[in-house]
């Protein structure tokens, strides 16, 4: 096992990486597009402080959970594995829920049950089923790590919004001034569901931008070779470019 | 008897687990297109809820507590629900099948509901006693249950309707869910007196 896992590591390429990162932080960001593990996100979401510090603990969950779990992947029998994985994660849920106790006792008071429930949040699970159990140690801990930061990355975007409109504040600094007066439902659980309803309305968008960009650029391949074809030194089409630099801009908005 | 009353209508209404407390947010948006559905699985939750009140409450202060071993109650929880969940299936095939074919495909998705784990730890975090965990997890149950019906009817109505094209599935769901914990906040106003 420790060659096969020398092998991967050596094959390991930073294109990987940042396909791996790319994937976990946009493309297939555990929240926002694939929806998983909505509870944490709703629930500790009232300010960015709150929000950074339950991504950073799920993430750490995640990279040591698809650790052990791809180190043992050959061990585990198949038809208990689901409560194999469950009790790894809830090893290592127990060992933040710890330490977070003992070294960071205002988050704790926070976040709550939501810190030992980290357990059933479906991400964790689904990485582990779907990737860690089947690839070696390496990429299963990056893709913890991707994951994790994506997770992060959504709970932070929903949590700005949430702080800045509801209390007027990012990480705790008075951003608008005395004047503003903050609109206190967006800190209470139905500002949770209308802001997270329309960021994911948001990244729908974006992500048909995406895919309307990705067409013009075939049609635009296809029209350039018509017009070589049709007559030589013809050119791009005028408005080619002018459309694709409008989608990019609104693609660059969301990241 | 009045602060069980008491405990239940908050559980039920003030402190709903959905709309107020953020538990079981999954199976609130994955089953809930029909209220037939929402239904099942509402019964199920409050099913698998109230037993796993009761048993998490008996292990963790009979076996946990005598032991010093407070700090494994995440583990012990989770290994009892899901087994127990499975039992319950086991029990209900064998003995109940009128039962089973009505909540039999609800019950495998409870045990990653984090409604079931969160009432447990809520019940040690309160130091409810026996008979308060269980009519807590019960009267928890009952609230996810009146939600996710109450819910799945408007997203009947929502259906129907045309909403703007990235607001089609989840996000138009949960700004209907956001309009009814709206609702549901005015119940947070409510003084019971404790």
């Amino acid at each position: 096992m420790t060659s096969q896992n020398k092998k991967a590591a050596k094959y390991y390429s930073i294109e990987m990486l940042v396909h791996q990162l790319r994937g976990g932080l946009i493309d297939n960001n555990p929240t926002l597009v694939q929806l998983l593990g909505t509870c944490p996100t709703l629930a500790t979401t009232t300010s960015v402080e709150n929000a950074i510090g339950m991504g950073i603990a799920a993430t750490l969950v995640l990279m040591f959970s698809n650790l052990f779990i791809s180190l043992l992947r050959k061990l585990i029998p198949p038809q208990v594995r689901i409560a194999a994985y469950i009790v790894i994660i809830s090893g290592f849920v127990t060992a933040v829920d710890l330490l977070i106790k003992a070294f960071l006792p205002e988050l704790d008071a926070a976040l709550g049950v939501f810190i030992p429930l980290i357990v059933v949040n479906c991400i964790i699970l689904a990485r582990a089923e779907a990737f860690a159990s089947k690839n070696p140690v390496l990429p299963s801990v990056i893709d913890g790590l991707s994951m994790g930061l994506g997770f992060t990355l959504a709970l932070t975007i929903l949590a700005s919004v949430r702080e800045l409109v509801g209390s007027g504040t990012l990480f705790g600094y008075n951003v608008f001034g005395d004047g503003y007066k903050p609109v206190l439902m967006f800190i209470m659980p139905p500002g949770a569901f209308l802001t997270l309803g329309f960021i994911i309305a948001a990244v729908h968008k974006l992500l048909e931008l995406a895919e309307r960009r990705r067409k013009k650029q075939l049609d635009k391949t296809l029209a350039d070779e018509i017009a070589e074809d049709a007559a030589l030194g013809g050119g791009v089409p005028p408005h080619a470019g002018d459309l694709e630099f409008v989608a990019g801009t609104g693609e660059d908005e969301g990241k | 008897m009045t602060d069980i009353l008491l405990l239940m209508f908050s559980a039920i209404l003030v402190e709903n687990f959905i709309f107020t407390r953020f538990l079981g947010i999954c199976p609130f948006l994955g089953v809930s297109e029909k209220p037939q559905t929402a239904l099942g699985m509402g019964c199920s939750v409050i099913f698998v809820m109230t037993i796993a009140s009761a048993a998490t409450n008996v292990i963790y202060n009979l076996i946990l507590v005598p032991f010093g071993l407070e700090y494994l109650k995440t583990i012990a929880f989770i290994l009892v629900i899901a087994s127990l969940v499975q039992l319950i299936e086991m029990f209900l095939r064998k003995y109940v099948p009128a039962l089973y074919s009505a909540l039999g495909i609800y019950l495998p998705l409870i045990t990653t509901n984090c409604a079931v784990l969160g009432v447990s730890l809520l019940n040690v975090e309160y130091g409810y006693n026996f008979i308060k965990s269980v009519v807590f997890g019960f009267s928890a149950a009952v609230g996810f249950t009146l939600a996710i019906v109450i819910f799945a009817g408007v997203r009947e109505r929502v259906a129907v309707a045309n909403p703007p094209r990235s607001f089609r599935g989840i996000p138009i769901a949960l700004v209907t869910a956001g309009l009814i914990a709206m609702a549901f906040s005015g119940f947070s106003s409510v003084n019971l007196g404790t």
